[in-house]
Protein backbone atom coordinates (compact mmCIF):
# COMPACT_ATOMS: atom_id res chain seq x y z
CA UNK A 1 0.00 0.00 0.00
CA UNK A 2 1.11 3.44 -0.69
CA UNK A 3 1.61 6.02 1.93
CA UNK A 4 3.79 9.49 1.97
CA UNK A 5 5.77 10.05 5.46
CA UNK A 6 6.52 13.12 6.48
CA UNK A 7 9.78 12.65 8.91
CA UNK A 8 11.92 15.56 10.26
CA UNK A 9 11.10 17.53 7.49
CA UNK A 10 11.53 14.99 4.66
CA UNK A 11 9.19 13.12 2.61
CA UNK A 12 9.04 9.76 2.28
CA UNK A 13 7.22 7.56 -0.54
CA UNK A 14 6.92 4.37 0.50
CA UNK A 15 5.12 1.28 -0.74
CA UNK A 16 4.54 -1.38 2.57
CA UNK A 17 2.36 -3.89 3.96
CA UNK A 18 -0.44 -2.14 5.88
CA UNK A 19 0.25 -4.14 9.14
CA UNK A 20 3.82 -1.96 9.43
CA UNK A 21 3.48 -0.09 12.45
CA UNK A 22 5.26 3.40 12.35
CA UNK A 23 8.32 2.22 14.49
CA UNK A 24 8.48 -0.71 11.64
CA UNK A 25 8.55 1.61 9.13
CA UNK A 26 10.96 4.16 10.52
CA UNK A 27 13.40 1.72 11.53
CA UNK A 28 13.17 -1.21 9.01
CA UNK A 29 11.97 1.09 5.58
CA UNK A 30 13.87 4.43 6.51
CA UNK A 31 16.82 3.02 8.82
CA UNK A 32 15.69 5.64 11.11
CA UNK A 33 17.33 3.50 13.98
CA UNK A 34 17.57 6.38 16.71
CA UNK A 35 14.11 4.97 17.56
CA UNK A 36 13.97 1.94 19.81
CA UNK A 37 11.73 -1.07 20.28
CA UNK A 38 11.40 -1.90 23.26
CA UNK A 39 8.02 -3.87 24.02
CA UNK A 40 6.65 -3.21 21.30
CA UNK A 41 2.83 -2.97 22.59
CA UNK A 42 3.10 0.49 24.06
CA UNK A 43 4.59 -0.25 27.94
CA UNK A 44 8.02 0.70 27.75
CA UNK A 45 8.04 3.81 25.70
CA UNK A 46 11.18 3.53 24.35
CA UNK A 47 9.56 4.19 20.44
CA UNK A 48 8.15 7.36 21.49
CA UNK A 49 8.35 9.88 18.84
CA UNK A 50 6.67 13.55 17.65
CA UNK A 51 3.35 13.55 15.83
CA UNK A 52 2.45 16.92 15.03
CA UNK A 53 4.34 17.91 18.48
CA UNK A 54 3.06 15.13 20.53
CA UNK A 55 4.10 12.37 21.86
CA UNK A 56 3.29 9.44 20.68
CA UNK A 57 4.32 5.17 20.85
CA UNK A 58 4.81 4.62 17.14
CA UNK A 59 4.62 0.64 18.56
CA UNK A 60 1.16 1.43 19.06
CA UNK A 61 0.17 2.64 15.39
CA UNK A 62 -0.11 1.84 11.83
CA UNK A 63 2.26 3.90 9.44
CA UNK A 64 -0.22 4.02 7.10
CA UNK A 65 -2.85 5.97 9.05
CA UNK A 66 0.17 8.60 9.24
CA UNK A 67 -0.05 10.28 5.49
CA UNK A 68 0.35 13.68 5.43
CA UNK A 69 1.13 13.91 9.42
CA UNK A 70 4.21 15.61 10.90
CA UNK A 71 6.89 13.27 12.50
CA UNK A 72 9.63 14.07 14.19
CA UNK A 73 12.26 11.34 15.60
CA UNK A 74 15.08 11.83 17.99
CA UNK A 75 17.51 12.61 14.85
CA UNK A 76 15.18 15.30 14.12
CA UNK A 77 15.68 17.09 16.79
CA UNK A 78 19.51 18.20 16.69
CA UNK A 79 22.80 17.38 14.74
CA UNK A 80 25.53 15.55 16.04
CA UNK A 81 27.89 18.69 16.80
CA UNK A 82 24.79 20.74 17.86
CA UNK A 83 22.67 18.59 20.57
CA UNK A 84 19.51 19.58 21.36
CA UNK A 85 19.22 21.26 24.91
CA UNK A 86 17.89 18.15 26.30
CA UNK A 87 20.34 16.08 24.65
CA UNK A 88 22.63 18.42 26.13
CA UNK A 89 21.53 18.05 29.54
CA UNK A 90 21.39 14.01 29.23
CA UNK A 91 24.89 13.98 28.87
CA UNK A 92 25.79 16.41 31.71
CA UNK A 93 23.95 14.77 33.74
CA UNK A 94 24.53 11.48 32.75
CA UNK A 95 20.97 10.51 32.11
CA UNK A 96 21.28 6.94 31.24
CA UNK A 97 23.38 3.60 31.16
CA UNK A 98 23.17 1.44 28.59
CA UNK A 99 20.98 4.18 26.36
CA UNK A 100 18.14 2.16 25.03
CA UNK A 101 15.40 3.99 26.57
CA UNK A 102 17.34 7.42 25.83
CA UNK A 103 15.76 8.20 22.81
CA UNK A 104 12.29 7.83 23.92
CA UNK A 105 12.86 9.54 27.09
CA UNK A 106 14.11 13.04 25.22
CA UNK A 107 11.47 12.72 22.50
CA UNK A 108 9.08 12.29 25.39
CA UNK A 109 10.66 14.72 27.58
CA UNK A 110 10.94 17.11 24.40
CA UNK A 111 6.56 16.83 24.16
CA UNK A 112 6.27 17.04 27.68
CA UNK A 113 7.84 20.11 28.01
CA UNK A 114 5.72 21.74 25.25
CA UNK A 115 2.46 20.51 27.27
CA UNK A 116 3.87 21.89 30.93
CA UNK A 117 4.53 25.49 28.32
CA UNK A 118 1.06 25.17 26.81
CA UNK A 119 -0.34 25.53 30.72
CA UNK A 120 -1.85 21.44 30.91
CA UNK A 121 -2.28 20.43 34.16
CA UNK A 122 -1.19 16.54 35.44
CA UNK A 123 -2.27 14.10 37.51
CA UNK A 124 -0.47 15.78 40.69
CA UNK A 125 -0.91 19.54 39.81
CA UNK A 126 -2.84 20.72 42.75
CA UNK A 127 -3.66 24.06 41.78
CA UNK A 128 -5.19 23.72 38.26
CA UNK A 129 -6.19 27.93 37.38
CA UNK A 130 -2.16 28.85 37.63
CA UNK A 131 0.59 27.52 35.54
CA UNK A 132 1.82 23.89 36.35
CA UNK A 133 5.54 24.39 38.41
CA UNK A 134 8.24 21.71 36.92
CA UNK A 135 8.51 19.72 40.49
CA UNK A 136 10.19 16.61 40.57
CA UNK A 137 6.74 15.16 41.07
CA UNK A 138 5.54 16.69 38.02
CA UNK A 139 8.33 15.05 35.95
CA UNK A 140 7.82 12.01 37.23
CA UNK A 141 4.30 11.15 37.07
CA UNK A 142 4.30 13.26 33.16
CA UNK A 143 7.24 10.98 31.87
CA UNK A 144 5.44 7.95 33.76
CA UNK A 145 5.35 6.22 30.08
CA UNK A 146 8.82 6.14 29.83
CA UNK A 147 10.49 3.54 31.55
CA UNK A 148 14.41 2.92 32.30
CA UNK A 149 15.36 -0.83 32.69
CA UNK A 150 18.65 1.09 33.92
CA UNK A 151 16.65 2.73 36.22
CA UNK A 152 18.69 6.41 35.79
CA UNK A 153 15.55 8.04 36.75
CA UNK A 154 17.18 10.55 38.93
CA UNK A 155 19.60 11.95 36.48
CA UNK A 156 16.78 11.81 33.71
CA UNK A 157 14.88 13.78 36.24
CA UNK A 158 18.05 16.41 36.81
CA UNK A 159 18.49 16.91 33.17
CA UNK A 160 14.58 17.52 32.77
CA UNK A 161 14.44 19.93 35.65
CA UNK A 162 17.29 21.50 34.37
CA UNK A 163 15.83 22.12 30.82
CA UNK A 164 12.51 22.82 31.90
CA UNK A 165 13.57 25.17 34.69
CA UNK A 166 15.74 27.07 32.16
CA UNK A 167 13.19 27.64 29.69
CA UNK A 168 10.49 28.94 31.99
CA UNK B 1 5.33 -7.76 11.34
CA UNK B 2 3.28 -10.14 13.19
CA UNK B 3 -0.39 -9.40 12.37
CA UNK B 4 -2.32 -11.47 10.21
CA UNK B 5 -2.65 -10.41 6.90
CA UNK B 6 -6.00 -7.44 6.47
CA UNK B 7 -6.71 -4.72 3.69
CA UNK B 8 -7.40 -1.26 5.00
CA UNK B 9 -9.70 1.10 4.01
CA UNK B 10 -10.25 4.45 5.53
CA UNK B 11 -14.00 5.89 4.41
CA UNK B 12 -14.92 9.55 4.84
CA UNK B 13 -17.96 9.33 6.45
CA UNK B 14 -20.19 7.33 8.90
CA UNK B 15 -22.12 6.23 6.05
CA UNK B 16 -19.63 4.86 4.44
CA UNK B 17 -17.87 3.28 7.67
CA UNK B 18 -21.62 1.59 7.61
CA UNK B 19 -21.03 -0.15 4.16
CA UNK B 20 -17.90 -1.16 4.49
CA UNK B 21 -19.13 -2.61 8.04
CA UNK B 22 -22.26 -4.65 6.53
CA UNK B 23 -19.84 -6.00 3.67
CA UNK B 24 -17.81 -7.72 5.55
CA UNK B 25 -18.45 -9.36 8.61
CA UNK B 26 -14.88 -9.93 9.28
CA UNK B 27 -13.89 -5.78 9.25
CA UNK B 28 -13.20 -4.06 12.44
CA UNK B 29 -12.25 -0.57 13.40
CA UNK B 30 -10.00 1.29 14.56
CA UNK B 31 -9.71 5.33 15.78
CA UNK B 32 -6.82 5.40 18.25
CA UNK B 33 -5.49 1.71 17.49
CA UNK B 34 -3.77 1.74 21.46
CA UNK B 35 -5.31 -1.64 22.32
CA UNK B 36 -6.06 -2.51 19.01
CA UNK B 37 -2.61 -2.82 17.59
CA UNK B 38 -1.24 -4.67 20.34
CA UNK B 39 -4.15 -6.61 19.88
CA UNK B 40 -3.61 -6.86 15.74
CA UNK B 41 0.12 -8.09 16.35
CA UNK B 42 -0.93 -10.72 19.25
CA UNK B 43 -3.24 -12.13 16.36
CA UNK B 44 -5.76 -11.95 19.34
CA UNK B 45 -8.17 -9.82 16.68
CA UNK B 46 -7.79 -10.83 12.79
CA UNK B 47 -10.08 -9.21 10.89
CA UNK B 48 -10.26 -9.11 7.02
CA UNK B 49 -10.45 -5.64 6.57
CA UNK B 50 -9.04 -2.07 8.95
CA UNK B 51 -11.59 0.34 9.03
CA UNK B 52 -9.64 3.37 10.18
CA UNK B 53 -12.33 5.99 11.50
CA UNK B 54 -9.58 8.50 12.83
CA UNK B 55 -9.89 11.53 10.48
CA UNK B 56 -13.60 11.62 9.98
CA UNK B 57 -14.94 15.66 10.99
CA UNK B 58 -18.59 14.30 11.74
CA UNK B 59 -16.88 11.87 14.60
CA UNK B 60 -14.95 14.75 16.44
CA UNK B 61 -16.04 16.67 18.72
CA UNK B 62 -17.65 17.30 22.20
CA UNK B 63 -20.25 19.44 22.72
CA UNK B 64 -23.66 20.34 25.00
CA UNK B 65 -26.73 19.02 23.86
CA UNK B 66 -30.16 19.52 25.95
CA UNK B 67 -28.76 18.49 29.51
CA UNK B 68 -26.07 16.27 28.17
CA UNK B 69 -22.03 16.48 27.05
CA UNK B 70 -22.18 15.08 23.47
CA UNK B 71 -18.31 13.31 23.13
CA UNK B 72 -18.07 11.88 19.49
CA UNK B 73 -16.73 9.02 19.57
CA UNK B 74 -12.75 9.88 17.38
CA UNK B 75 -12.63 12.40 19.99
CA UNK B 76 -9.32 11.52 21.09
CA UNK B 77 -8.63 11.35 24.96
CA UNK B 78 -6.03 14.54 25.31
CA UNK B 79 -9.02 16.53 24.21
CA UNK B 80 -11.48 15.25 26.20
CA UNK B 81 -9.05 16.21 29.40
CA UNK B 82 -8.24 19.66 28.17
CA UNK B 83 -11.96 20.46 27.19
CA UNK B 84 -13.81 23.22 29.38
CA UNK B 85 -16.69 21.27 28.66
CA UNK B 86 -16.34 18.29 30.51
CA UNK B 87 -14.09 20.68 33.14
CA UNK B 88 -17.40 22.52 33.73
CA UNK B 89 -20.22 20.05 33.05
CA UNK B 90 -18.69 16.65 33.41
CA UNK B 91 -16.58 16.71 36.79
CA UNK B 92 -16.20 13.03 37.03
CA UNK B 93 -14.49 12.52 33.87
CA UNK B 94 -12.35 15.65 34.49
CA UNK B 95 -11.26 13.47 37.25
CA UNK B 96 -11.49 9.77 35.74
CA UNK B 97 -9.70 10.81 32.51
CA UNK B 98 -5.89 11.60 33.75
CA UNK B 99 -5.59 7.77 34.85
CA UNK B 100 -6.29 6.61 31.27
CA UNK B 101 -3.25 5.45 30.32
CA UNK B 102 -0.56 7.88 30.15
CA UNK B 103 0.24 11.21 28.02
CA UNK B 104 1.42 9.30 25.19
CA UNK B 105 -1.31 6.73 24.88
CA UNK B 106 -4.01 9.52 25.50
CA UNK B 107 -2.23 11.62 22.31
CA UNK B 108 -3.88 8.83 20.12
CA UNK B 109 -6.37 6.83 21.81
CA UNK B 110 -9.98 7.59 21.67
CA UNK B 111 -13.02 8.00 24.28
CA UNK B 112 -15.35 5.97 22.07
CA UNK B 113 -12.57 3.48 21.24
CA UNK B 114 -12.13 3.03 24.74
CA UNK B 115 -15.58 2.28 24.91
CA UNK B 116 -16.45 0.15 22.26
CA UNK B 117 -13.00 -1.75 23.55
CA UNK B 118 -14.93 -2.60 26.83
CA UNK B 119 -12.02 -3.69 28.95
CA UNK B 120 -13.38 -4.14 32.36
CA UNK B 121 -10.57 -1.97 34.15
CA UNK B 122 -11.13 0.91 31.74
CA UNK B 123 -12.27 4.14 33.15
CA UNK B 124 -14.25 5.71 30.98
CA UNK B 125 -16.59 3.06 30.68
CA UNK B 126 -17.20 3.13 34.10
CA UNK B 127 -17.98 6.61 34.66
CA UNK B 128 -20.28 5.83 31.93
CA UNK B 129 -21.97 3.17 33.47
CA UNK B 130 -21.73 5.21 37.03
CA UNK B 131 -23.35 8.18 35.55
CA UNK B 132 -26.17 6.27 33.02
CA UNK B 133 -24.40 7.80 29.83
CA UNK B 134 -25.97 6.94 26.30
CA UNK B 135 -24.39 5.16 23.76
CA UNK B 136 -25.33 5.26 20.38
CA UNK B 137 -24.51 3.38 17.33
CA UNK B 138 -25.38 3.18 13.91
CA UNK B 139 -26.04 0.70 11.93
CA UNK B 140 -26.75 1.11 8.16
CA UNK B 141 -29.94 3.23 8.12
CA UNK B 142 -30.86 2.79 11.67
CA UNK B 143 -29.46 4.49 15.25
CA UNK B 144 -29.80 2.74 18.14
CA UNK B 145 -29.02 4.13 21.61
CA UNK B 146 -28.11 1.47 24.50
CA UNK B 147 -27.58 2.77 28.24
CA UNK B 148 -24.07 2.08 29.33
CA UNK B 149 -25.18 -0.23 31.67
CA UNK B 150 -27.06 -2.67 29.60
CA UNK B 151 -23.82 -1.47 26.62
CA UNK B 152 -21.25 -4.20 28.87
CA UNK B 153 -21.81 -7.78 28.59
CA UNK B 154 -18.28 -9.21 29.39
CA UNK B 155 -14.32 -8.71 28.85
CA UNK B 156 -13.37 -7.16 26.15
CA UNK B 157 -17.46 -8.10 24.70
CA UNK B 158 -20.26 -5.79 24.02
CA UNK B 159 -23.96 -5.77 22.61
CA UNK B 160 -22.92 -4.20 19.62
CA UNK B 161 -23.36 -5.79 16.44
CA UNK B 162 -20.07 -6.15 14.04
CA UNK B 163 -21.91 -3.99 11.78
CA UNK B 164 -22.15 -1.24 14.08
CA UNK B 165 -20.01 2.06 14.30
CA UNK B 166 -20.20 3.95 17.84
CA UNK B 167 -21.01 7.35 16.70
CA UNK B 168 -21.08 9.15 20.30
CA UNK B 169 -21.89 8.79 23.73
CA UNK B 170 -24.30 11.12 25.57
CA UNK B 171 -23.24 11.96 29.30
CA UNK B 172 -25.75 13.52 31.68
CA UNK B 173 -24.66 17.19 32.38
CA UNK B 174 -23.54 17.15 36.54
CA UNK B 175 -26.63 17.87 38.77
CA UNK B 176 -26.86 21.82 39.85
CA UNK B 177 -26.18 22.30 44.00
CA UNK B 178 -23.40 21.39 46.23
CA UNK B 179 -21.56 18.72 43.80
CA UNK B 180 -18.43 16.52 44.69
CA UNK B 181 -16.88 13.94 42.78
CA UNK B 182 -13.97 11.20 43.64
CA UNK B 183 -12.17 9.06 41.54
CA UNK B 184 -10.28 6.33 42.82
CA UNK B 185 -8.00 3.17 41.42
CA UNK B 186 -5.27 0.38 42.09
CA UNK B 187 -2.79 -0.53 39.97
CA UNK B 188 0.47 -2.90 39.92
CA UNK B 189 2.15 0.26 38.35
CA UNK B 190 1.01 4.02 37.49
CA UNK B 191 -1.05 3.85 34.09
CA UNK B 192 -1.34 -0.04 34.23
CA UNK B 193 -4.44 -1.70 34.12
CA UNK B 194 -6.61 -1.19 37.62
CA UNK B 195 -7.33 -4.08 39.81
CA UNK B 196 -9.82 -2.44 41.24
CA UNK B 197 -11.52 1.30 40.56
CA UNK B 198 -14.06 3.01 41.60
CA UNK B 199 -16.30 6.44 40.94
CA UNK B 200 -18.93 7.95 43.09
CA UNK B 201 -20.87 11.97 42.34
CA UNK B 202 -22.29 13.38 44.75
CA UNK B 203 -24.83 16.42 45.50
CA UNK B 204 -25.28 17.48 49.20
CA UNK B 205 -28.32 19.82 50.40
CA UNK B 206 -27.85 22.39 52.81
CA UNK B 207 -28.05 20.22 55.53
CA UNK B 208 -25.26 19.01 54.27
CA UNK B 209 -27.42 15.34 54.06
CA UNK B 210 -26.81 13.65 50.83
CA UNK B 211 -29.73 14.37 48.05
CA UNK B 212 -28.38 12.07 45.29
CA UNK B 213 -25.56 9.71 44.86
CA UNK B 214 -24.26 7.66 42.09
CA UNK B 215 -21.12 5.01 42.67
CA UNK B 216 -19.50 2.74 40.92
CA UNK B 217 -17.32 0.02 40.73
CA UNK B 218 -14.67 -1.15 38.14
CA UNK B 219 -11.81 -3.67 37.28
CA UNK B 220 -13.51 -6.22 39.86
CA UNK B 221 -15.70 -8.20 37.84
CA UNK B 222 -16.11 -8.87 33.83
CA UNK B 223 -17.99 -5.66 33.56
CA UNK B 224 -17.65 -2.14 35.16
CA UNK B 225 -20.80 -2.09 37.42
CA UNK B 226 -23.49 0.88 38.98
CA UNK B 227 -24.22 0.23 42.75
CA UNK B 228 -27.44 0.81 43.95
CA UNK B 229 -26.50 3.46 46.47
CA UNK B 230 -30.31 4.44 48.07
CA UNK B 231 -28.90 3.54 51.64
CA UNK B 232 -26.74 6.29 51.85
CA UNK B 233 -29.21 9.10 50.47
CA UNK B 234 -30.53 11.08 53.24
CA UNK B 235 -27.68 10.84 55.47
CA UNK B 236 -24.54 13.09 56.32
CA UNK B 237 -22.53 10.54 54.63
CA UNK B 238 -19.90 10.01 58.14
CA UNK B 239 -16.87 7.61 57.03
CA UNK B 240 -18.53 4.66 58.74
CA UNK B 241 -21.78 4.75 57.14
CA UNK B 242 -19.74 4.75 54.03
CA UNK B 243 -17.13 1.87 54.74
CA UNK B 244 -19.98 -0.56 55.88
CA UNK B 245 -22.14 0.82 52.59
CA UNK B 246 -18.96 -0.09 50.82
CA UNK B 247 -18.39 -3.29 52.14
CA UNK B 248 -21.60 -4.47 51.74
CA UNK B 249 -21.93 -3.22 48.62
CA UNK B 250 -18.99 -5.52 47.20
CA UNK B 251 -20.65 -8.58 49.06
CA UNK B 252 -22.60 -9.11 46.06
CA UNK B 253 -20.64 -8.48 43.04
CA UNK B 254 -18.95 -11.54 41.89
CA UNK B 255 -15.07 -10.26 41.45
CA UNK B 256 -12.45 -12.10 39.57
CA UNK B 257 -9.07 -13.73 40.46
CA UNK B 258 -6.00 -14.04 38.36
CA UNK B 259 -2.39 -13.79 38.61
CA UNK B 260 -2.27 -10.41 39.83
CA UNK B 261 -4.90 -10.38 41.96
CA UNK B 262 -7.38 -12.68 43.98
CA UNK B 263 -11.04 -12.80 43.98
CA UNK B 264 -10.50 -11.92 48.14
CA UNK B 265 -7.92 -9.04 47.06
CA UNK B 266 -10.24 -7.39 44.86
CA UNK B 267 -13.36 -7.58 46.86
CA UNK B 268 -11.42 -5.95 49.62
CA UNK B 269 -9.72 -3.34 47.10
CA UNK B 270 -12.76 -2.55 45.66
CA UNK B 271 -14.74 -1.86 49.38
CA UNK B 272 -11.55 0.27 50.46
CA UNK B 273 -11.63 2.44 46.76
CA UNK B 274 -15.67 3.04 47.03
CA UNK B 275 -15.25 4.21 50.38
CA UNK B 276 -12.04 6.39 49.67
CA UNK B 277 -13.95 7.80 46.30
CA UNK B 278 -17.24 8.66 48.36
CA UNK B 279 -15.23 10.63 51.15
CA UNK B 280 -13.48 12.10 48.27
CA UNK B 281 -16.45 13.08 46.65
CA UNK B 282 -17.69 14.50 50.29
CA UNK B 283 -15.48 16.45 50.50
CA UNK B 284 -15.37 17.97 47.61
CA UNK B 285 -19.14 19.23 47.98
CA UNK B 286 -18.52 20.36 51.30
CA UNK B 287 -15.59 22.35 50.15
CA UNK B 288 -18.19 23.96 47.39
CA UNK B 289 -20.33 26.18 50.36
CA UNK B 290 -23.61 25.72 49.65
CA UNK B 291 -24.03 27.96 46.31
CA UNK B 292 -22.65 25.24 43.98
CA UNK B 293 -20.36 25.95 41.48
CA UNK B 294 -17.60 23.18 40.05
CA UNK B 295 -15.36 21.14 41.44
CA UNK B 296 -12.96 19.31 39.50
CA UNK B 297 -9.60 19.17 42.04
S1 LIG C 1 8.23 -0.26 22.06
FE1 LIG C 1 6.58 1.12 21.96
S2 LIG C 1 6.08 1.40 24.04
FE2 LIG C 1 7.58 -0.16 24.13
S1 LIG D 1 19.51 3.76 30.17
FE1 LIG D 1 19.27 1.64 30.01
S2 LIG D 1 17.14 1.47 29.85
FE2 LIG D 1 17.36 3.52 30.37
Amino acid sequence: MHVTLSVNGTEHALDIDPRTTLLDALRDHLDLTGTKKGCDHGQCGACTILLDGKRINSCLTLAVMHEGDAITTVEGLSTPDALSPLQAAFVAHDGYQCGYCTPGQICSATGMLEEIAAGWPSHVTDDLEADPALTREEISERMSGNLCRCSAYPNIVDAIAEVGGAAK
Amino acid sequence: MKPASFRYVRPNSVAEVCEVLAAEPDARIIAGGQTLTPMLAMRLARPSVLVDIHRIGELIGISRVDGAVVIRSATRQVDALHSAIIDEDLPLLAKALPWVGHPPTRTRGTVGGSIANADPSAEIGLVAVTLDAEIVLADGEDEEVVLAEDFFIGPMLTVASPSACLTEVRFPRRPDGRLGVGFQEISSRKSDFAFASAAAQLVLDADGACSELRVGVGGVGDVPLKLDAEALCGTRLADAEIRDFAVAAMADVETVGDLHASEAYRRRAGAALIAKAIIEARQGALNTGSSGGRNVG
